[in-house]
């Protein structure tokens, strides 16, 4: 017990510390630096919901399809009606959990590679809505010039988030919140009956838990949060078009979630951190991108099929045989 | 009167080529349990190996689809031995490879083909007269793709039913722990599934290369495409899967002729939605899988 309870304060000063340097970093480096890290902070929180997803067993690919909704749903709320954007923002996560509350009544009577191509027909049909009509989705060229959130704060004057340093502190706070969320969720009552669900669900069922009910709410709460991160994205580029959302992206968040690994909450972080790092690295080979991505995806399947998370264990399982091999021979 | 001839010889033209890639993905399904996301690039790598041996090499036009054929089922094979086998309990594992392999062959093919589009000749130009129709007409290389599609699935069809192989692979499909247990052996199956599935895809490309304009991201509205009609029909199922073809190429088609092309497609989705809402399991589609 009390390994555990020291365990525990060992993480929470870890992750005060990732906090803590992460508040610092917006002042030492350059703009097009914080740009990357403002784009890695809104992919964690795509990250880390499309993982909630997963909890129930089915794999959605229409994950950044729905990041997509509430992208457009918050630049039409601030761009057409004139709402303020912070306003906008809730508003556009909601529209998209409301969305994903409608489809969850066709794509839960599927399962497993069913529900897969299920959600990618759903998704993908939605992107082509917003292709095809040009009012008041824009058509293929998407809606452009959304507006910046800004606060007019009385002694201190307007603070303009059009600013990447101040949007930057903006996507954490969102990010922290839903990191919490999502952790709190899962330790919950919600999350064990998500497990129970995911391992055994016809014994789940037969204990009385309502399977569907709990799916929904799962995809729901995801859809909120990668809604939130599509109107991040959407505000702070200032710019959402059709092919921002298309399955070429959505195959990449798939791999940083399986790169990193769903054990955990930390798993996906990590999977998009790594990734990202490698993106920046290989800028100049952008074309490659795919070719890296694919036999990342493929090594990792084959030598670390649950992910990079588990990397550290492994290794040190690895160093203790080897240290075993080496006790048994000189004693022998 | 003219269009009805000319959109339901459009349609046929259509459901051959949907037939062939659905077909083969279906039988990869049926036997490795395994969907194969990357089948659609297979297409395009059959496409790429056309244009190169027949337009820029002067192959034989029939050579060059029998090489397609080749060079695509051999990538199938590799695909069955190095990437699906070690994942053979983990059903997500194959997915998640064949996602790897799409990735990879894509670039390969900007890397090949410098991402430019291919322009290859077809092979008899000109057009034929339907049914004594004047303004109903189909191009000859479409004729030969339908020929193509009826030959392969004519010749798949006789293997299944009346050679002693073809039985063994339909049990493979029907129940792989069954077939294991009647001394089937399935390692070597799902090399011959992945192997025709795949083949049949390279002919696919091989012999549309010349209609298509072939680039590295042809295979993109083809895996769609049979992505919608594996649904339909139910996965892993054959016979659905060359029924689900023809029924959504004349859909497709006639929805294109009439309302527009940029819907057909999301009313196929939705289609598709639809056939999974009230059959979650697809049109002839039995037990769940997966």
């Amino acid at each position: 017990m009390l390994q555990m309870s020291s365990q525990t304060a060992l993480k929470s000063l870890g992750g005060a510390a990732v906090v803590a340097v992460l508040c610092v970093l917006p002042f030492v480096i350059g703009l097009y630096r914080l740009d990357v890290l403002i784009f890695l902070l809104i992919n964690i929180i795509v990250a880390v919901s499309y993982r909630f997803i997963t909890l129930t067993g089915e794999w959605s690919l229409g994950h950044v399809v729905m990041m997509g909704v509430g992208g457009y749903a918050s630049a039409l709320l601030a761009k057409k009606l004139g709402l303020s954007v912070w306003l906008a923002m809730p508003l556009g996560g909601l529209a998209t959990a409301a969305l994903a509350f409608l489809l969850a009544f066709p794509l839960f009577r599927m399962k497993g590679f069913y529900f897969l191509i299920g959600s990618f027909a759903a998704g993908e049909a939605i992107r082509r809505t917003w292709n095809h009509f040009r009012d008041p989705f824009g058509g293929p060229g998407g809606l452009a010039r959304i507006p910046t959130p800004e606060l007019e704060l009385p002694g201190v004057g307007l603070i303009d988030f059009g600013d990447p340093r101040i949007y930057y502190f903006l996507t954490l706070a969102v990010v922290l919140v839903s990191i919490v969320v999502f952790y709190r969720l899962e330790k919950s009552r919600i999350g064990l009956t998500l497990h129970a669900i995911h391992w055994q669900d016809s014994l789940a069922e037969s204990v009385g838990i309502n399977i569907w009910r709990y799916k929904t709410l799962a995809f729901c709460v995801a859809s909120f949060f990668v809604g939130l991160a599509g109107a991040l994205l959407g505000h702070h580029i200032t710019v959402v078009n059709p092919p921002q959302f298309s399955l070429a992206i959505m195959l990449y968040v798939l791999v940083w979630v399986i790169v990193g690994g769903t054990r955990t909450i930390a798993g996906p972080i990590v999977g998009v951190t790594v990734l990202s790092i490698v993106d920046e690295r290989l800028r100049e080979f952008q074309e490659y991108r795919p070719l890296i991505y694919g036999a990342i995806l493929i090594l990792t399947m084959r030598f670390l099929p649950t992910g990079l998370e588990d990397l550290p264990a492994k290794l040190i399982g690895l160093g203790r045989r080897l240290r075993r091999i080496r006790t048994t021979q000189t004693g022998s | 009167m003219e269009v009805i001839a000319q959109t339901t010889v459009n349609a046929l033209y259509a459901s051959s080529y949907t037939a062939l890639m659905a077909v083969g993905l279906a039988l990869i399904f049926g036997v490795m349990g395994i969907i194969n996301f990357a089948h659609g690039n297979l297409f395009m790598v059959g496409a790429y190996a056309v244009w190169w041996l027949y337009a820029v090499n002067g192959w034989p036009f029939f050579l060059a689809v029998a090489g397609a054929i080749m060079v695509v089922g051999a990538i199938g094979l590799l695909m069955e031995r190095m990437l699906f086998r070690p994942m053979r309990d983990n059903p997500l594992g194959g997915l998640i490879m064949s996602v790897g392999v799409l990735f990879i062959l894509e670039v390969l093919a900007v890397f090949f083909g410098l991402g430019l589009m291919k322009h290859v000749p077809p092979i008899y130009p000109g057009s034929v007269v339907i049914f004594g129709i004047p303004g109903a007409t189909i191009p000859w290389q479409r004729l030969v793709v339908i020929g193509a599609a009826v030959l392969l699935l004519g010749t798949l069809w006789a293997f299944l039913r009346q050679t002693r192989l073809g039985w063994a692979l339909r049990a493979c499909a029907q129940d792989r722990e069954a077939a294991a247990l009647q001394g089937i052996p399935i390692n070597k199956f799902a090399l011959l599934a992945m192997g025709l599935g795949a083949a049949l895809a390279g002919a696919a490309g091989g012999v549309m290369a010349p209609i298509v304009q072939v680039d590295p991201y042809i295979g993109h509205k083809m895996i769609v495409t049979a992505f919608i009609v594996i649904i339909v029909g139910g996965i892993g199922s054959l016979e659905g899967a060359v029924l689900a073809a023809i029924l959504y190429a004349f859909f497709h088609t006639w929805v294109t002729t009439y309302i527009g092309g940029g819907i057909a497609t999301t009313l196929g989705l939705v289609l598709m939605l639809v056939v999974l809402v009230v059959r979650p399991t697809g049109l002839l589609g039995t037990a769940e899988r997966g």
